[in-house]
């Protein structure tokens, strides 16, 4: 498969009044061509940050990237200037935020946001951009576009600016689409449209896709791949059916088990204890070990390395390690891996 | 079902915003629906339903436009002596979405939690006072050094554990829980479930769960109510709702929520709900129905026969 | 990604023990919101001197009077409009401070020594002959309590309107909202004029005109901090507590605008005192022998040919206190604004 972007022992550091928060702290993962890859975490694992320093988009007055590359076409982009940035923004690879609301500007009509990009970067005539502006809302399913095109934000609903934001972020064909919870938002049966038009689109464009959020339903909706990230770095990475069916990590097995699904009754819910580590002075060793249930003595004092499962699933925890004791994952887990074993059985 | 006590009747319960404006919005329209002593009763829908409205306007942060609200058979809406509005307070509690939002940011956890204690005069001393903070504080799995600090240092999960100490601290026998684990990680939202339901357990507590996540209300709740616009389209026992929908709109609710488990939804089939497919004609009453024991749909006479005759 | 060649002993993978509760173990000092604020405004260089500087000009305002054997009202006609002249700074030609003054044509001569005076008036003397180093502290002094005491006089009247007009809302808010927009509608300066003449030039009328217009700003202010905080989770949380409406306004509401009220406070002072100062430019200010830094450049300005150190000393103090306020009203911003936290 060709990569189409590789990140590369990234380390980003926050400076605030407190101290440096070390919000990314070395991870590296590629994209290929085509595929969906879904970056999964609670908030202030660092997956926001990580899309940001793609977009190079972080604060410049107190964010450092420390060290790292993140490669595309070739280029280091935490290198380029800001001119040459800007021409890959928005044109190469483009950006979906969370919140339809305010990430169309209120007093410019809508057709003329998506023209925007296309008179830009494509040097588009404005009656061109506009044919393909009334396309693009065509693409994404907005009834009326003729009409639609010349009304303002606040003329749409929640679900159908979203459709707006997505329209635009496609203007240019972009080869990475990365998309920041677009669907938090959202109530559900307006995520499902919204998906549905994200994997439909995908299709059409052929364009990557880093998907970023934290609820684990939706990623089994769109993903081909999965990356785990907890406290700055990835956990665990491996393709859908390997993050669903055969996790590695504790934390994945935490976060698997404590969504009751439409089965569990009346047994407790299984919850990862305790809160997320501080950034601010990461504990020494592995950064999960205080909610480990499964902690061993190597994890308070060294932080475990990545241990491949297949060729496509790594995960950094010391259980994988040959000397480590066999241990039960939660029954949840146990289901899962049972489930899959008989998929697999049955292919 | 008759042997359970009704602990709260909400009888035809109206929420109008901006009465007689052009802008008028029936937030809650004409609402009915009793919850049963020690259950859960869930309440979802999308956002604007009016679900968290409905809440809000049964403990009174809103006026009612119409209908009534009978806790243990009185009616809490209307005059009240000071007393009397002091004794709703401490009976009925709440807790809130959003747990940066919730804790006022001057004050310290001790006075956050204790101000129910204070306004009702729970502690003689002020070493009563933080003992029974201090225990609040181990209930929701926090310990003593935690007292001292301003809400800022905590986490979006322990500041809500907090919101429900600061709940708990009146002793009330019926909480409202308003979207509670929303707004958390989802290694979280199990935390503050399973908090929540053991506390029921111990304190023999009855919820009202509004949330739009179905799964875990699903989870938490013993009867879901499903609110659409303003109306409240189908109430059923947990179990029975998943199995049956029999509301389109819930169908097509329940249709859309993700399931953690990508072979299932590579094959999901999703049902959208457009209110003209009902066709009701002007002169139909509908209205709430009792399709089978405890399952209520909202629907019309013809619906009505056509859902009993699905259900058998 | 791989890994690499470990060795690790084996027992180093029997099973830790952590406690749980060290996971809820907050690492962090606790700061509270004024320690918080501290540490933010320190960074910030300017309003830390401009804070130096003002301290500095308020306790001279009150000690420098005394540092001179001269009263700020003694008049001695036959040592009028002498120019600055310090001990030791005297010799120091290219400082303002040698008692020399220029006549039409260029020349310079000594005023001391021509008029055979044997003092030192450390800013000189005005046309009657009063001292204008203790005149300016004083002008300082009397410049600053009005500022001071018209911004805490907003401050009061600003928060409580403005509490109770968004916290009551409704039909009140409304009539609330319309006096003040006919209070801002008519011009300031015929209010203060037509106060001014009313009452008869003063301290404490100065005070009644400035403060008369000045807190609507700050109860527009309040008035919307209010309206967010009365739908704040918080707030309904204290509600549902039963909490009184007066502890949910003293309690949970005003702690949180401190910082706000605070801000537009100290964006006020400066405010003030360039306001008396310019009733007292056009005469409308203190009376003599009192001095406010406004009436002692109005002074000084009628000879700023022949004498200008009457005026330019004045001036100078204006505009050092405006901008000190300003700069750390400005870090003050900074420091308190919730919006800025990370």
């Amino acid at each position: 498969m060709e990569k189409i972007l590789e990140v590369k022992d990234l380390n980003i550091s926050f400076h605030t009044f407190s101290g440096e928060v070390k919000a990314i702290r070395g991870i590296s993962f590629d994209l290929n061509k085509g595929e969906t890859l879904a970056i999964v975490g609670e908030s202030g694992s660092g997956k926001s940050v990580t899309t940001k320093a793609i977009m190079r988009l972080l604060p410049e007055n107190n964010s450092e990237i420390k060290s790292g590359e993140i490669l595309f076409d070739g280029k280091d982009l935490t290198k380029l200037n800001d001119k040459h940035m800007q021409k890959i923004r928005g044109h190469d690879i483009s950006m979906i935020f969370q919140d339809p609301m305010t990430s169309l500007n209120p007093t410019m009509k809508i057709g003329k946001q998506i023209m925007e990009p296309l008179i830009k970067h494509q040097n588009m005539s404005k009656h061109a951009a506009r044919e393909r502006a009334i396309e693009l809302l065509k693409l994404v399913g907005i009834p009326k576009p003729e009409i639609r095109v010349n009304q303002y934000p606040h003329q749409f609903s929640g679900g159908m600016r979203q459709r707006v934001v997505i329209a635009i972020a496609l203007a240019c064909n972009p080869k990475i689409l990365i998309a920041d919870e677009p669907t938090t938002a959202l109530d559900v049966t307006i995520q499902a449209q919204i998906l549905e038009l994200m994997k439909d689109l995908q299709k059409k464009i052929d364009t990557s896709i880093i998907f970023i959020t934290h609820d684990l339903g939706v990623v089994a909706n769109v993903a081909d791949r999965v990356a785990v990230m907890y406290g700055g770095k990835i956990v665990e990475i491996g393709t859908a059916d390997e993050i669903f069916y055969n996790p590695q990590h504790p934390y994945t097995w935490g976060l698997i088990s404590s969504m009751p699904d439409m089965d569990t009754d009346d047994e407790e819910l299984y919850s990862i204890p305790g809160t997320p580590p501080d950034l601010l002075d990461p504990p020494k060793g592995d950064a999960f070990a205080p909610r480990n249930p499964y902690v061993m003595k190597i994890d308070l004092e060294q932080e475990p390395p990545f241990f491949k499962v297949s060729d496509t699933h790594y995960a950094a925890t010391w259980l994988l390690h040959p000397d480590a004791p066999k241990v039960e994952p939660p029954e949840a887990v146990k289901r899962r891996q049972n489930q899959y074993v008989g998929i697999k059985g049955g292919k | 079902m008759a042997e359970r006590q009704k602990l709260l009747e909400i009888k035809n319960l109206k929420q109008y915003f901006n009465v007689g404006k052009p802008n008028e919005v029936r937030a809650v329209d004409n609402v009915s629906f009793d919850i049963y002593k020690g259950e859960v009763m869930g309440l979802v829908g999308e956002s604007g339903c009016g679900k968290s409205t409905t809440g809000r306007t049964i403990i009174r942060l809103y006026n009612a436009t119409g209908g009534e609200v009978l806790y243990d058979g009185v009616n809490v809406h209307g005059k009240k002596s000071k007393k009397q509005l002091k004794d709703f307070n401490r009976k009925m509690q709440m807790i809130f979405q959003d747990p940066y939002a919730s804790l006022n940011p001057r004050l310290k956890i001790a006075d956050v939690i204790a101000e129910g204690i204070d306004i009702h005069g729970l502690a003689k001393t002020k070493q009563e006072r933080m003992e029974r903070v201090y225990e609040l504080l181990e209930t929701v799995g926090l310990n003593k050094e935690h007292a001292n600090r301003y809400p800022h240092e905590f986490s979006g999960g322990q500041r809500q554990r907090i919101g429900i100490a600061r709940a708990l601290a009146v002793q009330p026998e019926f909480i409202i829980a308003d979207e509670p684990i929303s707004a958390l990680d989802v290694s979280i939202q199990a935390q503050v479930v399973n908090l929540m339901k053991q506390l029921q357990k111990e304190k023999e507590l009855t919820y009202l769960f509004i949330a739009h996540d179905l799964s875990m209300v699903k989870y938490i709740s013993d009867r879901i109510g499903v609110m659409y616009f303003g109306k409240m389209v189908e109430l059923a026992p947990a179990e029975e709702l998943y199995k049956n929908p029999l509301h389109p709109y819930t169908q097509s609710l329940l249709s859309a929520i993700p399931s953690p488990d990508p072979i299932s939804e590579r094959t999901r089939k999703r049902k959208s709900y457009d209110p003209a497919s009902h066709q009701y004609n002007e002169n139909e009453l509908v209205e709430f129905r009792e399709v089978t024991p405890g399952h209520f749909v909202l629907c019309s006479e013809k619906e009505f026969k056509l859902y009993q005759a699905q259900v058998k | 990604m791989l890994n690499k060649d470990l060795t690790i002993s084996k027992d180093m993978f029997e099973p830790a023990h952590v406690d749980p509760n060290k996971s809820e173990k907050i690492a962090k000092a606790s700061l509270n919101f004024w320690q918080d604020s501290w540490l933010r405004i320190k960074k910030n260089k300017a309003a830390i001197v401009s804070m130096v500087i003002l301290i500095l000009l308020i306790i001279m305002a009150f000690v420098g009077p005394l540092l001179t054997p001269y009263g700020y009202s003694d008049q001695n006609t036959k040592h009028n409009n002498l120019p600055p002249r310090i001990q030791g700074l005297e010799n120091v030609h290219w400082l303002p401070f040698d008692g020399t003054l220029s006549r039409r044509d260029g020349t310079e001569y000594n005023a001391y020594e021509v008029r055979k005076v044997d003092a030192y008036y450390w800013f000189g003397t005005d046309n009657l002959g009063r001292d204008l180093f203790a005149r300016v502290w004083k002008g300082t002094q009397i410049s600053l309590f009005i500022a001071f005491m018209a911004a805490l006089i907003d401050m009061l009247i600003g928060v409580s309107y403005g509490a109770i007009s968004g916290y009551v809302g409704g039909k009140t808010d409304s009539i609330m909202q319309r006096i003040i927009e006919v209070i801002v509608g008519i011009p300031n300066l015929i209010i203060v004029v037509l106060m001014i003449l009313v009452l008869k030039p003063g301290i404490i009328p100065i005070i009644i005109a400035l403060t008369i217009t000045g807190w609507t700003s700050m109860a527009r202010v309040v008035r919307a901090q209010v309206l967010k905080f009365k739908a704040q989770e918080f707030v309904l949380a204290s509600k549902t507590l039963g909490a009184s409406n007066f502890s949910i306004i003293f309690k949970h509401m005003i702690p949180n605008m401190f910082g706000i009220i605070i801000i537009n406070t100290m964006f006020s002072i400066p405010n003030a005192i360039f306001f008396e100062a310019f009733l007292s430019f056009i005469g409308l200010g203190l009376q003599e022998p009192n001095a406010s830094l406004g009436s002692l450049v109005n002074d000084g300005y009628k000879s700023m040919i022949a004498f200008p150190y009457q005026m330019i000393i004045p001036s100078i103090m204006i505009a050092l206190i405006m901008v000190c306020f300003n700069l750390v009203a400005d870090g003050l911003r900074d420091a308190l604004d919730p919006k800025m936290r990370d």
